[in-house]
Protein backbone atom coordinates (compact mmCIF):
# COMPACT_ATOMS: atom_id res chain seq x y z
CA UNK A 1 0.00 0.00 0.00
CA UNK A 2 2.85 2.34 1.29
CA UNK A 3 4.74 1.33 -2.23
CA UNK A 4 2.41 2.47 -4.64
CA UNK A 5 1.73 5.45 -2.49
CA UNK A 6 5.07 7.22 -2.59
CA UNK A 7 3.98 7.83 -7.02
CA UNK A 8 1.29 9.92 -5.48
CA UNK A 9 3.61 11.38 -2.62
CA UNK A 10 6.06 11.78 -5.03
CA UNK A 11 8.84 10.26 -2.89
CA UNK A 12 13.01 10.73 -4.24
CA UNK A 13 13.02 6.29 -4.28
CA UNK A 14 10.34 4.59 -5.40
CA UNK A 15 9.87 1.20 -5.82
CA UNK A 16 6.25 0.94 -7.32
CA UNK A 17 7.83 3.35 -10.00
CA UNK A 18 10.67 1.07 -11.06
CA UNK A 19 8.30 -2.08 -11.20
CA UNK A 20 5.83 -0.10 -13.42
CA UNK A 21 7.89 1.78 -15.55
CA UNK A 22 10.77 -0.99 -16.10
CA UNK A 23 10.04 -0.93 -20.23
CA UNK A 24 10.39 2.44 -20.49
CA UNK A 25 13.33 2.77 -18.31
CA UNK A 26 15.35 0.03 -20.30
CA UNK A 27 14.34 1.29 -23.76
CA UNK A 28 15.62 4.69 -22.45
CA UNK A 29 19.08 3.00 -21.34
CA UNK A 30 19.15 1.01 -25.03
CA UNK A 31 18.90 4.20 -26.72
CA UNK A 32 21.59 5.88 -24.53
CA UNK A 33 24.12 2.88 -24.82
CA UNK A 34 23.07 2.63 -28.80
CA UNK A 35 23.72 6.59 -28.95
CA UNK A 36 26.94 6.30 -27.05
CA UNK A 37 28.72 3.30 -28.78
CA UNK A 38 27.75 4.33 -32.30
CA UNK A 39 29.32 7.97 -31.31
CA UNK A 40 32.62 6.33 -29.99
CA UNK A 41 32.92 3.88 -32.50
CA UNK A 42 32.89 6.35 -35.45
CA UNK A 43 35.05 8.88 -33.11
CA UNK A 44 37.94 6.31 -33.75
CA UNK A 45 36.99 5.63 -37.24
CA UNK A 46 37.61 9.37 -37.76
CA UNK A 47 40.26 10.02 -34.93
CA UNK A 48 42.50 7.22 -36.20
CA UNK A 49 43.47 8.90 -39.75
CA UNK A 50 43.28 11.96 -38.40
CA UNK A 51 45.89 10.96 -35.60
CA UNK A 52 47.48 9.08 -38.58
CA UNK A 53 47.86 12.09 -41.10
CA UNK A 54 49.01 14.52 -38.47
CA UNK A 55 51.99 11.45 -37.64
CA UNK A 56 53.08 11.42 -41.21
CA UNK A 57 52.82 15.83 -41.97
CA UNK A 58 53.64 17.42 -38.56
CA UNK A 59 52.85 20.62 -40.28
CA UNK A 60 49.20 19.53 -39.90
CA UNK A 61 49.77 19.30 -36.26
CA UNK A 62 49.09 22.65 -35.38
CA UNK A 63 45.54 23.08 -37.55
CA UNK A 64 44.44 19.92 -36.53
CA UNK A 65 45.08 19.58 -32.72
CA UNK A 66 43.93 23.28 -33.07
CA UNK A 67 40.51 22.41 -34.68
CA UNK A 68 39.14 19.22 -32.16
CA UNK A 69 40.33 21.86 -29.48
CA UNK A 70 37.96 24.54 -30.92
CA UNK A 71 34.90 22.20 -31.43
CA UNK A 72 35.69 20.85 -27.50
CA UNK A 73 35.02 24.61 -26.63
CA UNK A 74 30.92 24.78 -28.57
CA UNK A 75 28.55 24.22 -25.58
CA UNK A 76 26.91 21.31 -25.85
CA UNK A 77 23.63 22.63 -26.04
CA UNK A 78 25.31 25.05 -29.15
CA UNK A 79 26.57 22.02 -31.31
CA UNK A 80 23.37 20.16 -31.14
CA UNK A 81 21.63 23.19 -32.70
CA UNK A 82 24.21 24.31 -34.96
CA UNK A 83 23.74 21.00 -36.79
CA UNK A 84 19.92 21.22 -36.61
CA UNK A 85 19.70 22.62 -40.31
CA UNK A 86 21.59 19.73 -41.78
CA UNK A 87 20.37 16.59 -39.70
CA UNK A 88 16.39 17.78 -38.51
CA UNK A 89 15.32 16.35 -35.26
CA UNK A 90 17.13 13.00 -36.13
CA UNK A 91 19.71 10.90 -33.96
CA UNK A 92 22.17 11.07 -36.62
CA UNK A 93 22.37 15.06 -35.25
CA UNK A 94 23.07 13.73 -31.36
CA UNK A 95 25.51 11.17 -32.83
CA UNK A 96 27.52 14.11 -35.01
CA UNK A 97 27.60 16.62 -32.22
CA UNK A 98 28.97 13.98 -29.92
CA UNK A 99 31.52 12.49 -32.36
CA UNK A 100 32.75 15.71 -32.79
CA UNK A 101 33.40 16.15 -28.98
CA UNK A 102 35.26 13.11 -28.73
CA UNK A 103 37.86 13.64 -31.76
CA UNK A 104 39.66 15.94 -29.06
CA UNK A 105 40.79 13.30 -26.78
CA UNK A 106 40.83 10.14 -29.18
CA UNK A 107 43.42 12.14 -31.89
CA UNK A 108 45.42 13.27 -28.92
CA UNK A 109 45.55 9.97 -27.23
CA UNK A 110 46.30 8.16 -30.09
CA UNK A 111 49.01 10.24 -30.89
CA UNK A 112 50.35 10.24 -27.55
CA UNK A 113 50.62 6.39 -27.49
CA UNK A 114 52.23 5.90 -31.28
CA UNK A 115 54.71 8.63 -30.75
CA UNK A 116 55.67 6.98 -27.15
CA UNK A 117 56.92 3.41 -28.84
CA UNK A 118 60.59 3.58 -28.58
CA UNK A 119 62.82 4.21 -31.61
CA UNK A 120 64.60 1.16 -31.75
CA UNK A 121 61.42 -0.50 -31.19
CA UNK A 122 61.07 0.53 -34.62
CA UNK A 123 64.07 0.49 -35.97
CA UNK A 124 64.18 -2.92 -34.71
CA UNK A 125 61.10 -4.15 -36.89
CA UNK A 126 62.15 -2.28 -40.04
CA UNK A 127 65.17 -4.65 -39.81
CA UNK A 128 63.65 -7.83 -39.78
CA UNK A 129 61.66 -6.33 -43.03
CA UNK A 130 58.63 -4.86 -41.48
CA UNK A 131 56.65 -2.71 -44.09
CA UNK A 132 55.11 0.53 -42.94
CA UNK A 133 51.28 -1.10 -42.34
CA UNK A 134 52.71 -4.12 -40.84
CA UNK A 135 55.15 -2.13 -38.57
CA UNK A 136 51.78 0.10 -37.29
CA UNK A 137 49.46 -2.79 -37.34
CA UNK A 138 51.79 -5.30 -35.94
CA UNK A 139 53.90 -3.60 -33.42
CA UNK A 140 53.09 0.17 -33.36
CA UNK A 141 49.55 -0.19 -32.07
CA UNK A 142 49.61 -2.76 -29.87
CA UNK A 143 52.77 -0.79 -28.22
CA UNK A 144 50.55 2.44 -28.51
CA UNK A 145 47.04 0.60 -27.15
CA UNK A 146 47.59 1.78 -23.45
CA UNK A 147 47.60 4.93 -24.30
CA UNK A 148 44.44 4.64 -26.94
CA UNK A 149 42.09 3.16 -24.86
CA UNK A 150 42.73 5.89 -21.74
CA UNK A 151 41.54 7.83 -24.50
CA UNK A 152 38.29 5.81 -25.37
CA UNK A 153 37.54 5.25 -21.98
CA UNK A 154 37.29 9.06 -21.12
CA UNK A 155 35.99 9.57 -24.63
CA UNK A 156 33.48 7.16 -24.01
CA UNK A 157 32.53 8.10 -20.25
CA UNK A 158 31.91 12.17 -21.45
CA UNK A 159 30.30 10.61 -23.93
CA UNK A 160 27.41 8.99 -21.89
CA UNK A 161 27.01 12.53 -19.68
CA UNK A 162 26.71 14.25 -22.82
CA UNK A 163 23.91 12.15 -24.33
CA UNK A 164 21.51 13.48 -21.90
CA UNK A 165 21.76 16.83 -23.39
CA UNK A 166 20.39 15.18 -26.67
CA UNK A 167 17.10 15.02 -24.99
CA UNK A 168 16.36 19.05 -26.67
CA UNK A 169 15.95 16.96 -29.82
CA UNK A 170 14.65 14.26 -28.24
CA UNK A 171 17.32 11.89 -28.58
CA UNK A 172 18.56 11.50 -25.37
CA UNK A 173 18.04 8.13 -24.45
CA UNK A 174 18.20 8.49 -20.10
CA UNK A 175 17.86 12.26 -20.84
CA UNK A 176 14.18 11.95 -22.19
CA UNK A 177 12.95 10.75 -18.88
CA UNK A 178 14.66 13.61 -16.99
CA UNK A 179 13.39 16.29 -19.67
CA UNK A 180 10.02 14.52 -19.02
CA UNK A 181 9.56 14.66 -15.53
CA UNK A 182 10.84 18.16 -15.05
CA UNK A 183 7.50 19.85 -15.81
CA UNK A 184 6.20 17.98 -13.16
CA UNK A 185 8.50 17.49 -10.67
CA UNK A 186 8.49 14.19 -10.74
CA UNK A 187 11.61 13.12 -8.46
CA UNK A 188 11.71 9.28 -9.00
CA UNK A 189 12.02 9.32 -12.15
CA UNK A 190 14.60 12.33 -12.36
CA UNK A 191 16.91 10.48 -9.29
CA UNK A 192 16.19 6.96 -11.26
CA UNK A 193 17.30 8.24 -14.84
CA UNK A 194 20.41 10.82 -13.05
CA UNK A 195 21.61 7.19 -10.87
CA UNK A 196 21.13 5.00 -14.27
CA UNK A 197 23.34 7.37 -16.09
CA UNK A 198 26.17 7.44 -13.49
CA UNK A 199 25.82 3.79 -13.05
CA UNK A 200 26.00 3.28 -16.99
CA UNK A 201 28.92 5.28 -17.08
CA UNK A 202 31.05 3.30 -14.37
CA UNK A 203 30.09 0.06 -15.94
CA UNK A 204 31.55 1.15 -19.28
CA UNK A 205 34.39 2.44 -17.89
CA UNK A 206 35.01 -0.99 -15.94
CA UNK A 207 33.97 -2.81 -19.20
CA UNK A 208 36.95 -0.85 -20.99
CA UNK A 209 39.63 -1.68 -18.42
CA UNK A 210 38.67 -5.59 -18.71
CA UNK A 211 38.93 -5.21 -22.44
CA UNK A 212 42.12 -3.38 -22.18
CA UNK A 213 43.71 -5.78 -19.91
CA UNK A 214 42.53 -8.44 -22.36
CA UNK A 215 43.98 -6.82 -25.08
CA UNK A 216 47.48 -6.48 -23.51
CA UNK A 217 48.37 -9.65 -21.61
CA UNK A 218 51.89 -8.83 -21.72
CA UNK A 219 51.40 -5.72 -19.68
CA UNK A 220 50.05 -8.27 -16.88
CA UNK A 221 52.61 -10.69 -17.17
CA UNK A 222 55.13 -7.69 -16.35
CA UNK A 223 53.21 -6.35 -13.55
CA UNK A 224 52.47 -9.77 -11.78
CA UNK A 225 56.42 -10.76 -12.46
CA UNK A 226 57.07 -7.23 -10.95
CA UNK A 227 55.00 -8.05 -8.03
CA UNK A 228 57.48 -11.19 -7.03
CA UNK B 1 21.63 27.69 -46.21
CA UNK B 2 17.87 29.16 -45.49
CA UNK B 3 18.69 28.66 -41.13
CA UNK B 4 22.00 30.55 -41.74
CA UNK B 5 20.65 33.79 -43.72
CA UNK B 6 17.59 33.30 -41.32
CA UNK B 7 19.61 33.10 -38.29
CA UNK B 8 21.70 36.25 -39.60
CA UNK B 9 18.12 38.24 -40.55
CA UNK B 10 17.46 37.16 -36.38
CA UNK B 11 20.94 38.79 -35.44
CA UNK B 12 20.28 41.66 -37.18
CA UNK B 13 17.08 42.33 -35.77
CA UNK B 14 17.04 45.11 -32.78
CA UNK B 15 14.10 44.32 -31.61
CA UNK B 16 15.71 40.29 -30.74
CA UNK B 17 18.46 42.29 -28.58
CA UNK B 18 16.29 44.81 -26.32
CA UNK B 19 13.69 44.51 -23.91
CA UNK B 20 12.64 41.67 -21.67
CA UNK B 21 14.06 38.26 -22.80
CA UNK B 22 16.43 39.84 -25.34
CA UNK B 23 19.64 39.02 -26.37
CA UNK B 24 21.35 41.52 -23.89
CA UNK B 25 19.36 40.35 -20.11
CA UNK B 26 20.33 37.00 -21.33
CA UNK B 27 24.00 37.66 -22.39
CA UNK B 28 23.80 39.71 -18.44
CA UNK B 29 21.97 36.15 -17.01
CA UNK B 30 24.91 34.20 -18.78
CA UNK B 31 27.84 36.13 -17.57
CA UNK B 32 26.32 36.80 -14.03
CA UNK B 33 25.57 32.96 -12.96
CA UNK B 34 29.27 32.20 -14.88
CA UNK B 35 31.18 34.88 -13.26
CA UNK B 36 29.63 34.23 -9.61
CA UNK B 37 30.12 30.48 -10.39
CA UNK B 38 34.08 30.76 -11.25
CA UNK B 39 34.71 32.72 -8.53
CA UNK B 40 33.57 30.48 -5.83
CA UNK B 41 34.79 27.49 -7.40
CA UNK B 42 37.94 28.85 -7.77
CA UNK B 43 37.60 29.96 -3.87
CA UNK B 44 37.14 26.53 -3.21
CA UNK B 45 39.16 24.15 -5.69
CA UNK B 46 42.55 26.87 -5.92
CA UNK B 47 43.83 26.76 -2.40
CA UNK B 48 43.06 23.39 -1.62
CA UNK B 49 44.83 21.97 -4.85
CA UNK B 50 47.82 24.44 -4.44
CA UNK B 51 48.18 23.38 -0.23
CA UNK B 52 47.73 19.40 -1.53
CA UNK B 53 50.48 19.70 -4.37
CA UNK B 54 52.82 21.70 -2.02
CA UNK B 55 52.35 18.98 0.57
CA UNK B 56 52.87 16.37 -2.12
CA UNK B 57 49.81 14.65 -0.98
CA UNK B 58 46.21 13.92 -2.12
CA UNK B 59 46.86 12.85 -5.42
CA UNK B 60 44.27 10.17 -5.73
CA UNK B 61 41.90 12.40 -4.57
CA UNK B 62 42.85 15.09 -6.94
CA UNK B 63 42.61 12.80 -10.07
CA UNK B 64 40.02 10.80 -9.08
CA UNK B 65 37.62 14.15 -8.44
CA UNK B 66 38.77 15.04 -12.03
CA UNK B 67 37.69 11.59 -13.43
CA UNK B 68 34.01 11.67 -11.35
CA UNK B 69 33.35 15.00 -12.63
CA UNK B 70 33.43 13.89 -16.32
CA UNK B 71 30.96 11.06 -15.97
CA UNK B 72 28.35 12.80 -13.63
CA UNK B 73 26.21 14.29 -16.58
CA UNK B 74 25.25 18.19 -16.24
CA UNK B 75 21.85 17.98 -17.20
CA UNK B 76 21.03 15.16 -14.51
CA UNK B 77 22.38 17.78 -11.83
CA UNK B 78 20.56 20.53 -12.83
CA UNK B 79 17.29 18.75 -12.93
CA UNK B 80 18.11 17.01 -9.94
CA UNK B 81 18.62 20.88 -8.22
CA UNK B 82 15.20 21.63 -10.07
CA UNK B 83 12.87 19.31 -8.11
CA UNK B 84 14.65 19.48 -5.00
CA UNK B 85 13.21 22.78 -2.76
CA UNK B 86 16.54 24.60 -3.99
CA UNK B 87 14.52 24.96 -7.30
CA UNK B 88 12.81 28.28 -5.34
CA UNK B 89 16.57 29.87 -4.84
CA UNK B 90 16.97 31.80 -7.84
CA UNK B 91 20.42 31.64 -8.98
CA UNK B 92 21.42 29.05 -6.44
CA UNK B 93 20.85 25.84 -7.90
CA UNK B 94 22.36 26.90 -11.30
CA UNK B 95 25.56 28.01 -9.99
CA UNK B 96 25.73 25.41 -7.51
CA UNK B 97 26.06 22.80 -10.21
CA UNK B 98 28.23 25.15 -12.49
CA UNK B 99 30.54 25.37 -9.51
CA UNK B 100 30.15 21.56 -8.90
CA UNK B 101 31.82 21.11 -12.35
CA UNK B 102 34.19 23.96 -12.59
CA UNK B 103 35.95 22.55 -9.30
CA UNK B 104 37.29 18.98 -10.78
CA UNK B 105 39.54 21.17 -13.56
CA UNK B 106 40.60 23.82 -11.36
CA UNK B 107 41.99 21.17 -8.64
CA UNK B 108 43.85 18.41 -10.48
CA UNK B 109 45.26 21.49 -12.89
CA UNK B 110 46.37 23.07 -9.21
CA UNK B 111 47.92 20.46 -7.85
CA UNK B 112 49.69 18.56 -11.10
CA UNK B 113 51.29 21.94 -11.50
CA UNK B 114 52.83 22.36 -8.19
CA UNK B 115 53.49 18.72 -8.23
CA UNK B 116 55.30 19.25 -11.60
CA UNK B 117 57.88 22.04 -10.62
CA UNK B 118 61.11 20.41 -10.82
CA UNK B 119 62.11 19.01 -7.56
CA UNK B 120 65.94 20.33 -7.80
CA UNK B 121 64.51 23.88 -8.09
CA UNK B 122 62.73 23.29 -4.85
CA UNK B 123 65.74 21.11 -2.83
CA UNK B 124 67.54 24.29 -3.68
CA UNK B 125 65.41 26.99 -3.03
CA UNK B 126 65.27 25.29 0.27
CA UNK B 127 69.12 25.17 0.46
CA UNK B 128 69.03 28.32 0.50
CA UNK B 129 67.33 29.10 3.60
CA UNK B 130 63.80 29.92 1.93
CA UNK B 131 60.77 28.67 4.49
CA UNK B 132 57.81 27.07 3.37
CA UNK B 133 55.70 30.33 2.77
CA UNK B 134 58.68 31.67 0.28
CA UNK B 135 59.16 28.48 -1.34
CA UNK B 136 55.44 28.40 -2.25
CA UNK B 137 54.88 32.23 -2.96
CA UNK B 138 58.55 32.65 -5.25
CA UNK B 139 59.23 29.84 -6.51
CA UNK B 140 56.42 26.98 -6.83
CA UNK B 141 53.67 29.40 -7.44
CA UNK B 142 55.35 30.99 -10.28
CA UNK B 143 56.56 28.19 -11.54
CA UNK B 144 53.14 26.19 -11.69
CA UNK B 145 51.18 29.74 -13.34
CA UNK B 146 51.04 27.84 -16.97
CA UNK B 147 49.43 24.66 -15.49
CA UNK B 148 46.98 27.08 -13.01
CA UNK B 149 45.91 28.87 -16.46
CA UNK B 150 45.18 25.71 -18.38
CA UNK B 151 42.78 25.07 -15.21
CA UNK B 152 41.14 27.79 -15.38
CA UNK B 153 40.60 27.52 -19.15
CA UNK B 154 38.86 24.83 -19.41
CA UNK B 155 36.90 25.57 -16.16
CA UNK B 156 35.68 29.01 -17.52
CA UNK B 157 34.54 27.30 -20.81
CA UNK B 158 33.24 24.57 -19.05
CA UNK B 159 31.37 26.90 -16.93
CA UNK B 160 30.20 29.15 -20.00
CA UNK B 161 29.10 26.04 -21.90
CA UNK B 162 26.82 24.74 -18.46
CA UNK B 163 25.13 27.71 -17.94
CA UNK B 164 23.97 26.70 -21.60
CA UNK B 165 22.47 23.77 -20.14
CA UNK B 166 20.43 25.55 -17.59
CA UNK B 167 17.75 26.83 -20.17
CA UNK B 168 17.33 23.22 -20.62
CA UNK B 169 15.87 23.60 -16.51
CA UNK B 170 13.76 26.72 -16.89
CA UNK B 171 16.50 28.99 -16.18
CA UNK B 172 17.85 32.10 -17.74
CA UNK B 173 21.20 32.81 -19.15
CA UNK B 174 21.84 32.23 -23.49
CA UNK B 175 20.95 28.94 -23.72
CA UNK B 176 17.10 30.39 -23.59
CA UNK B 177 17.17 31.91 -26.62
CA UNK B 178 18.28 28.25 -28.30
CA UNK B 179 15.22 26.04 -25.75
CA UNK B 180 12.86 29.00 -26.91
CA UNK B 181 13.19 28.75 -30.40
CA UNK B 182 13.23 24.79 -30.34
CA UNK B 183 9.48 25.53 -28.18
CA UNK B 184 8.65 27.65 -31.08
CA UNK B 185 9.88 25.84 -34.13
CA UNK B 186 12.22 28.70 -34.93
CA UNK B 187 15.46 27.41 -36.57
CA UNK B 188 16.50 30.73 -37.33
CA UNK B 189 16.19 31.52 -33.73
CA UNK B 190 17.62 28.11 -32.70
CA UNK B 191 20.89 28.77 -34.84
CA UNK B 192 20.90 32.40 -33.97
CA UNK B 193 21.28 31.32 -30.36
CA UNK B 194 23.59 28.44 -30.42
CA UNK B 195 26.29 31.03 -32.43
CA UNK B 196 25.55 33.26 -29.80
CA UNK B 197 26.53 30.90 -27.15
CA UNK B 198 29.41 29.31 -29.45
CA UNK B 199 31.04 32.87 -30.06
CA UNK B 200 30.77 33.62 -26.03
CA UNK B 201 32.77 30.49 -25.36
CA UNK B 202 35.59 31.50 -28.16
CA UNK B 203 35.71 34.65 -26.77
CA UNK B 204 36.27 33.59 -22.92
CA UNK B 205 38.99 31.03 -24.17
CA UNK B 206 40.62 33.37 -26.42
CA UNK B 207 40.34 36.41 -23.79
CA UNK B 208 42.01 33.76 -21.08
CA UNK B 209 44.83 33.02 -23.42
CA UNK B 210 45.61 36.59 -24.17
CA UNK B 211 45.26 37.33 -20.43
CA UNK B 212 47.75 34.76 -19.77
CA UNK B 213 50.25 35.89 -22.69
CA UNK B 214 50.11 39.02 -21.25
CA UNK B 215 50.91 37.91 -17.47
CA UNK B 216 53.82 35.37 -18.85
CA UNK B 217 55.41 38.52 -20.30
CA UNK B 218 55.22 40.70 -17.05
CA UNK B 219 57.24 38.40 -15.40
CA UNK B 220 59.61 36.55 -16.98
CA UNK B 221 61.39 33.55 -15.14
Amino acid sequence: MSAANCLVTNDWICGEYLRTRSAELTDATLQHVGITVVSVLLGLLVAFPLALLVRARPRLAAPVLGLTTLLYTVPSLAMFSLLLPFFGLSAALVVTGLVLYSLTILVRNILAGLDAVPAETREAARGMGYGGGRLLWEVELPLALPAVMAGVRMATVSTIALTTVGSIVGRGGLGNLIEDALPTFFKAQVLAASVLCVLLAVVADLALLGVQRLLTPWARIRTTRGAV
Amino acid sequence: MGAVSGAWSWLTTGANWAGNGGVWQRLGEHLYVSGVALLVACALALPLGLWLGHLGRGGAVAINVSNAGRAVPVFAVLALFMVSPLRNAGYVPTVTALVLFAVPPLLTHAYVGMREVDRAVVEAARGMGMSGGQLFRRVELPLARPMLMTGLRSAAVQVVATATIAAMVGQGGLGRIITAGFATYDTPQVVAGALLVALLALLVEALLVGADRLLGRRRPL
